[in-house]
């Protein structure tokens, strides 16, 4: 999308000038955007007030991003019209909404690493003094809408520095130098901890109070319950309904999301076996030749899920990748049901009982332009089962994977459909079924159910306490709290490349698992927790 | 297994609709074809437009060049022989190519290869040709293989071993081979008759008559060869689609971490996939001199190994879709030889056009991309 974007003719168009009036209500009405075979929206209406907090709901998939982004001029709508202040405009490109005072934060932030803040936010400006820079003038100008926001950022500091927190305000602060007056939020809390969160709802509610109006997209709702004013949940790329958020339930809201009431999770108590994998010293390095799991012992039992909470970037992903062989431990040991692991190649892990789901589905897990059958043998295709010498035995692995395809719902129009043409959901749903059908004795499941609609992860969830109840060792890896909160038998907290706190289910609460997460101890935690009661 | 007892109703509404065998499933692979062959040949007639605007700069008429171009190609029974001359070791690098590019190695080597696979042929038949026909023919054909993969191995071993890039040393191992060739036909290998005579041509000896490939149409160069590169294009195909080893290096070129994740060695395949392009092309080196040559000699492999790259782009990396690819350039080759000399244009104009053939049939395969990308999602959203 980027390309599509800022592609200005001269340099006159590259300076936005600022917004001269202030939004006091912006209205989509009947947008309808078509890409070719998909209608991403459907005669959508949307509207927000001044001072108000609007949040756009609904699953991935569901034309959220899309409804954004004509407001924010990167997609032109087919037809329907967008008003501000009662006046229809056209925004042709961003430039165009950021005029009008349109601001937006993305889910991927728009920063340049190696700048510093002043520089970043100086970005899209003129400057005040003509050809040469006014940086000083710049950092002015944050400081004061540091202050008056709670947006503690410093100026100096280069954004490869900055927590994903940090990087956030400076997004936000970019936005209200440009004059924004209207804010879309897209998964603004995604990448948060707790904490972070708290402080971002914070700021949101001063910029409400100023006169600001938020656009907040999500899909968790209990962010959505707490912070916004006013509902619109999209289904299909057709909006279901408005709601007042005080006048809404939980329950009302999933139902409009998914269009069907969920089933509850039914949770057995854990019948806890021996222990299945066995991490004592665990010491890998990241990317950088820097070390970033710096000695994590963790045992995980039969018929046990053990969840690992986080803010990413901590060492989940290298720890996942040295537990499945693609990267080297230096130090430590991993043992599989008493069977040393700790660098034996990967086909010694399978053997070992060993399955993943790898976090990257699409990078790790699988071939997108592979068929949905080629897929489902990355691993298995030379069991004697599937091939004789060389040469592949089809209608073997079709029968399988029709079996699997079956088994787990995928829906897909057939096995030899690309399997990029299928959806995150389906996807996810056919790694899983591969995986388990090694029939392993322990998983490892990095974010299982990220980017994968609900009706689907509800039903990866149930697969995986099925799983456990099987006697299957799940070792659950997840940015998601209410996800691990919600399978975990035991949470284990990292931080800085170790693990910090181990807690029992019934001990676990968001607001201690946040203090561990942030890299606070458990007895800070426990302090915290009693504080507040 | 494990795993079914989790499904409950979930699973019996999802088989349900899992499976919707798709009714127009053939009609929309029809279409598809269609955009695949259709595209590329739009592409190949607006290069020949381009080169038009040449011609006439050059003061030659365009239609009368382009008609000597088609009469030379296929307008008479010598000419259409001569095309499938040339298509024959066309075809046979074009398939190592697109067993290399399916890793996403690039082979630049053909050249190299070819005369590596050659030099080996040409020195066994020159000294064992006592041998009978149906042990020599099959032993000069293998040993191409043999040189042509040695040649494409020590690239491959360098990239899987030390993550040198292939390209560069492909193109090096294309000098090394020359220059090793050179050498020989200056010493051990010249031919002893040139010597004689005091011609001292870069040449070998003649190549034994039991060590050459049956001529097919009499007082013409098309020799069996042909049918051993259409052999190894189904081989090939059969090779990559229906083998765990072409399987794996489908794998390792669409995505390397996945199927580094699944357990598969990805440099070793790389390596593999180098090597059987260097084999293939070998083969192609062996064949012109047993069935064009009779000899080892300066300059037989005539540009091949580049022209291979394209037969293989334009035949969509694909062993059957190479065949009329390698056809056409066939073809063309000849044609434009035809086209010089019936037109009195400079031969480096010879070159420009293919050149711009290539240009514009690499950017068709954008639109070809993106039209099948449309289709797909009319489909989809027709279901």
């Amino acid at each position: 999308m980027a390309g599509r974007q800022h592609l200005p003719a001269v340099w006159s168009h590259m300076t936005p000038d600022l917004p001269a009036t202030r939004i006091q209500h912006m209205e989509m009405r009947d947008i309808v955007k078509t890409f070719p075979g998909v209608r991403a929206n459907d005669g959508v209406s949307i509207d927000v007030h001044s001072g108000e907090v609007h949040a756009l709901l609904g699953e991935n998939g569901a034309g959220k991003s899309t409804l954004m982004r004509q407001l924010y001029g990167m997609y032109q709508p087919d037809s329907g019209e967008i008003r501000i202040n009662d006046e229809p405009v056209q925004f042709r490109r961003p430039l165009d909404a950021i005029r009008a005072g349109i601001g937006m934060i993305h889910q991927h932030f728009m920063l340049v690493p190696t700048m510093t803040v002043a520089e970043n936010v100086a970005l899209g400006q003129p400057s005040t003094r003509g050809l040469r820079l006014d940086l000083d003038v710049v950092s002015e100008r944050i400081a004061t809408l540091s202050e008056e926001y709670g947006l503690r950022v410093d100026p100096e500091a280069a954004i490869w520095q900055l927590s994903v927190g940090e990087q956030q305000r400076v997004e936000i602060i970019k936005a209200l130098d440009l004059g924004a007056s209207l804010i879309i939020l897209d998964e603004p809390t995604a990448v948060l901890t707790p904490q972070e969160v708290d402080d971002l709802f914070v700021t949101l509610r001063r910029m409400v109070a100023e006169g600001h109006s938020l656009l907040f997209i999500s899909h968790k709702l209990h962010e959505v319950l707490d912070v916004t004013d006013r509902v619109t949940v999209l289904r299909d790329g057709a909006s279901v309904g408005s709601r007042a958020t005080k006048e809404t339930t939980r329950d009302e809201l999933v139902q409009m999301m998914v269009g069907r009431e969920l089933g509850d999770l039914e949770i057995r108590e854990a019948s806890t076996g021996e222990a299945a994998i066995e991490i004592s010293g665990l010491r890998v390095l990241g990317d950088r030749g820097e070390e970033i799991v710096r000695g994590v012992d963790l045992t995980v039992h039969h018929g046990e899920i053990l969840g690992i909470a986080g803010v990413s970037g901590n060492g989940q992903r290298e720890l996942a990748e040295a537990l499945s062989g693609v990267r080297e431990a230096t130090a430590g040991r991993v043992k599989i049901d008493g069977t040393e692991i700790t660098s034996a190649p990967l086909n010694e892990r399978v053997a070992a009982g060993l399955s993943f789901v790898p976090e990257e589905r699409m990078r790790d897990g699988a071939i997108g332009e592979f068929t949905v059958q080629e897929n489902v043998f990355l691993h298995d295709h030379d069991e004697p089962e599937f091939c004789r010498g060389i040469f592949l035995k089809f209608p073997q692995m079709a029968e399988h994977a029709e079996s699997l395809v079956s088994q787990f719902a995928v829906k897909t129009p057939g096995l030899d459909t690309p399997l990029k043409n299928l959806s995150g959901g389906n996807i996810q749903k056919l790694i899983l079924a591969r995986e388990l059908s090694r029939e392993p004795r322990v998983l490892i499941a990095s974010q299982p159910t990220r980017g994968v609609d609900i009706g689907a992860s509800e039903y990866i969830h149930q697969v995986l306490l099925e799983q456990r109840d099987a006697g299957m060792a799940i070792l659950l890896i997840s940015e998601d709290l209410e996800e691990i909160q919600t399978l975990s038998d035991r949470i284990a907290v990292i931080y800085n490349g170790r693990i910090v706190g181990t807690v029992e289910r019934s001990e676990a609460d968001a607001q201690s698992i946040g203090v561990l997460m942030a890299g606070g101890s458990l007895q800070q935690a426990h302090q915290e927790t009693a504080e507040r009661d | 297994m494990a795993y079914c007892g989790c499904m409950g109703d979930n699973a019996s509404v999802g088989s349900k609709i899992a499976i919707s065998k798709g009714v127009n499933r053939h009609r929309h692979d029809w279409r598809e074809l269609g955009i695949r062959v259709l595209v590329p040949a739009a592409g190949v007639i607006a290069a020949l437009l381009v080169s038009a605007l040449f011609l006439i700069l050059l003061r030659a008429n365009p239609i009368a060049a382009y008609a000597a171009m088609v009469r030379g190609a296929v307008g008479s029974t010598f000419g259409l022989t001569q095309t499938l001359v040339k298509m024959t070791p066309l075809l046979l690098v074009g398939l190592g190519i697109c067993i290399a590019f399916r890793a996403k190695c690039i082979n630049i080597g053909g050249r190299g290869q070819m005369i590596a696979g050659a030099l080996l042929t040409a020195s066994f038949a020159l000294r064992f040709g006592h041998l009978p026909p149906v042990v020599l023919l099959p032993m000069m054909i293998v040993l191409g293989f043999v040189g042509g993969a040695v040649w494409g191995f020590v690239p491959g071993f360098l990239k899987a071993r030390f993550a040198v890039n292939e390209i560069l040393t492909t193109i090096m191992m294309n000098s090394i081979a020359l220059q090793l060739m050179n050498m020989l036909l200056q010493g051990a290998l010249m031919d002893p008759a040139g010597i004689e005579a005091g011609t001292f041509l870069a040449q070998s000896a003649r190549l034994p008559d039991a060590g050459r490939l049956a001529r097919i149409v009499p007082r013409t160069l098309l020799h069996s060869g042909l049918f051993i590169a259409l052999v190894m294009a189904v081989v090939v195909y059969v090779f990559l689609w229906r083998t765990t080893l072409g399987y794996r290096i489908r794998a390792v070129g669409l995505n390397p971490q996945a199927s580094r994740y699944a357990g598969i060695k990805v440099p070793a395949y790389q390596a593999l996939s180098l090597t059987l392009a260097g084999g293939l092309a070998g083969i192609a080196g062996a064949v012109e001199i047993m069935g064009v040559h009779y000899r080892l000699l300066e300059g037989f492999t005539s540009g091949y190994g580049f022209t291979g790259i394209v037969a293989a782009l334009l035949g969509w990396l694909h062993p059957l879709g190479l065949i009329p690819a390698s056809l056409f350039f066939g073809g063309l080759l000849i044609g434009a030889d035809t086209m010089q000399r019936a037109v009195q244009v400079p031969s480096a104009l010879v070159n420009a056009i293919l050149g711009l053939v290539v240009l514009f049939v690499s950017a068709s395969t954008v639109w070809t991309q993106r039209l099948i990308q449309r289709f797909r999602s009319q489909e989809t959203a027709h279901e």
